[in-house]
């Protein structure tokens, strides 16, 4: 078993979803338990299924010194910089500890994909990259990471995590270890994903794409919903003892069992469990609310909901925000990071929109509607393909540093 | 702790693999200049963690990546299954990149199931975890052309904050169709390290190393041998590999143009048996 972390102080946060830019748009449909995701009408044939689409990202013009970035995934990360003032606490962070001292971690599925999409639907003549559309710094995975630390005026270690639908939960693992070793004093973690054609209809050809709104943990569920998403936290060490929020621990594991469906018996996702409480510091019963992973498809959700019915106290409420954003894939760690923090600092323990009638494999954890409640400290899985698999913890002030 | 402090990273096992180079005893022989490439050179690798029908179908970054973790892993003489991985490209599978973009132009509801799951980033990773049995952390990263030195100060952060050792694999793979015409990768070039937090009997080398602000730009390389495959997208591996082959001599990698890692080799003593 790791051994127990000092928490790591979340100085700011932000997401930005279908549900609308920033943390309050998240947290009112969370309060509401209101789906945001809306009939597909991503590209030029749009499949027949629901996409959690942020609106106003073809409208978004990236400031000129940063215009070469230009792609829907940096214009989003740019509308969710904008978020609850989160740009001008990185500059404060800045002026705190220098440009060098500041961690830029990022995680993302797919990255500015999008954009050689769009080049390979406009070849010219000889087969390249249409003019306007050849920047290499775009049509990499790096372009997300990248685009944000040269936008943030930032200097330190910059590096993308891309492990599918955890990579933005496990930024949080690599900060922390960062931070640990004194290699920066803080670190913007989180990830942007947007909607294009190889999630659209790569999921569609693994026959994991419902027609529907998903509904995850209903025993009527037929697969998911594809959000897009922007997220973004300042990560610190606490040392002027004023923290509000906090990183209290993490756990990092694979399945080994198969590329795109999760361990029969959740045996990944019950190590990565094991690791984030014994990081905590805590046990199962010290948690007062679970962001699930929860996308609705039939796997998964069995999975998850066994897992959580033979781990946790039935006091525990455990609750899918898919239904409200989509599965925003590798931004699902940071948007579900979020959520969680938001449950936190308001009390309340959000629902699982769109589902009906749970399945039969979910213990009593697994709630339906949102109620109000304290949270001091809150847990949110990513599990990804490849086997890939993150739980995070995070609580309030209150678990101060050890000295 | 200061912006100075300086960290220490053991080096186990040592792998990589290039056509003209496939495994670490040639390449090393080449890099130190007392050896040549192989001619003709290499066809891909077959490694043996996949199983038969695996191994033919498995993506070029697949192939490439799981040669050279098995390789390193063997020669620290660890257990595969007891150690976490940091798997890191620049590009990830070109390959399946071109494939899912043409196909995605033209007939989009025709996408593979498989060739879509072999796109993520962390799709050798996924292989090498399920192939090894291994239920330990794993990780894919990029960071552009600085992404064998991101790759590096993860693993090596990774193994220090939690004391134990740790896998990195780093791999890219050629730019195929009208990708090629923006993104600069030619051949394969893999290659791996078993990392460990102390000193041991499997010890083949050691570095302190800390990050050093200010400009920085890549070392420049010394053999032919590194020189004739620096066209790949992993090429900011190349000057650590001909540092341990070399066994001596620091060096800086950019992490950016205004960050580098920083490696001075360190005498290391055995600990008493």
């Amino acid at each position: 078993m790791p051994l127990q972390i000092d928490p790591i102080q979340i100085t700011a946060y932000t997401a930005t979803t279908a549900a609308g830019v920033g943390n309050a748009a998240l947290l009112g449909a969370l309060r509401t338990n209101r789906s945001a995701l809306t009939a597909n009408d991503f590209g030029h044939e749009p499949l027949p299924t629901w996409i959690g689409r942020v609106a106003g990202v073809e409208s978004v013009s990236l400031p000129m010194p940063l215009a070469g970035w230009d792609c829907r995934n940096n214009c989003l990360a740019w509308l969710g910089l904008g978020g609850d003032g989160f740009i001008d606490a990185v500059h404060a962070a800045r002026e705190r500890h220098g440009a060098a001292r500041v961690a830029v971690v990022l995680g993302t599925s797919t990255s500015s994909i999008g954009a050689t999409e769009d080049a390979y639907r406009g070849l010219d003549a000889d087969g390249r990259f249409p003019a306007g559309n050849r920047n290499p710094l775009v049509h990499t995975p790096h372009s997300l990471a990248n685009f944000v630390q040269t936008a943030l005026a930032l200097e330190g270690p910059c590096v993308t995590v891309s492990t599918a639908c955890s990579s933005s939960a496990k930024v949080f693992a690599a900060a922390e270890r960062m931070l640990r070793l004194g290699l920066v004093d803080a670190a913007v973690v989180g990830g942007v994903d947007t909607l294009c054609g190889s999630v659209l209809f790569g999921f569609n050809a693994l026959q994991l794409v419902s027609s529907q709104p998903c509904r995850p943990f209903d025993a009527d569920r037929d697969g998911i919903s594809i959000g897009e998403a922007a997220g973004f936290a300042l990560l610190e060490r606490d040392t002027a003892g004023d923290g509000r929020v906090f990183l209290l621990g993490y756990g990092e594991s694979s399945d080994a069992h198969h590329m795109s469906t999760p361990h029969p018996q959740g045996l990944g996702a019950e190590r990565a469990l094991d690791d984030a409480l014994a990081r905590a510091g805590i046990d199962a019963a010290a948690v007062d609310h679970i962001n699930l992973h929860g996308t609705a498809s039939m796997k998964n959700d069995e999975v998850e909901a066994a897992l959580v019915a033979r781990r946790f106290p039935v006091t525990t409420h455990a609750a899918s925000t898919k239904g409200i954003t989509g599965h925003t894939l590798g931004a699902a760690g940071i948007v579900e990071a979020a959520a969680s923090l938001l449950a936190i600092e308001h009390g309340l323990r959000p629902g699982t929109a769109n589902t009906r009638t749970l399945d039969a494999a979910c213990g009593g954890q697994v709630r339906i509607e949102p109620a109000a409640g304290d949270v001091g400290v809150a847990l949110s899985n990513s599990f990804g393909f490849g086997g890939n698999n993150c739980v995070l913890v995070f609580g309030r002030a209150g678990a101060p540093p050890r000295p | 702790m200061t912006a100075a402090s300086t960290h220490v990273l053991y080096v186990e096992g040592v792998a990589f693999w290039a056509p003209t180079l496939p495994g670490w005893p040639i390449a090393r022989a080449a890099f130190r200049g007392d050896g040549e490439p192989v001619d003709p050179p290499a066809r891909r690798p077959a490694p043996e963690v996949l199983v038969a029908a695996e191994r033919r179908r498995a993506p070029d970054t697949v192939a490439l990546a799981l040669e050279v973790a098995a390789a390193a892993v063997k020669a620290a003489g660890r257990q595969a299954s007891e150690l976490p991985s940091i798997f890191t490209s620049a590009h990830g599978d070109l390959g399946v990149n071109d494939y899912m973009c043409r196909t995605l132009a033209t007939q989009p509801t025709q996408i593979s199931p498989t060739r879509f799951h072999n796109a993520v980033h962390n799709a050798a990773a996924g292989y090498w975890t399920i192939g090894t049995g291994c239920r330990e952390a794993s990780s894919a990263l990029t960071a552009f052309d600085a992404s064998f030195a991101a790759g590096l100060l993860e693993a090596a952060t990774q193994c220090e904050a939690d004391r134990r050792p740790v896998l990195l694999v780093a791999f890219d793979v050629e730019a195929t169709g009208p990708l090629a015409t923006v993104t600069v990768s030619r051949g394969l070039v893999a290659g791996a390290l078993v990392l460990a937090p102390g000193p041991s009997e499997r010890t083949v080398a050691a570095f302190e190393w800390q990050l050093a602000p200010g400009p920085s730009v890549r070392a420049p390389l010394r053999s032919a041998a590194a020189q004739a495959i620096a066209g790949n997208a992993m090429a900011d591996a190349l000057p650590f590999f001909e540092a341990l082959a070399r066994e001596g001599g620091a060096v800086a990698m950019p992490l950016s143009e205004k960050l580098a890692l920083a490696l001075v080799p360190r005498r290391f003593e055995l600990p008493p048996s």
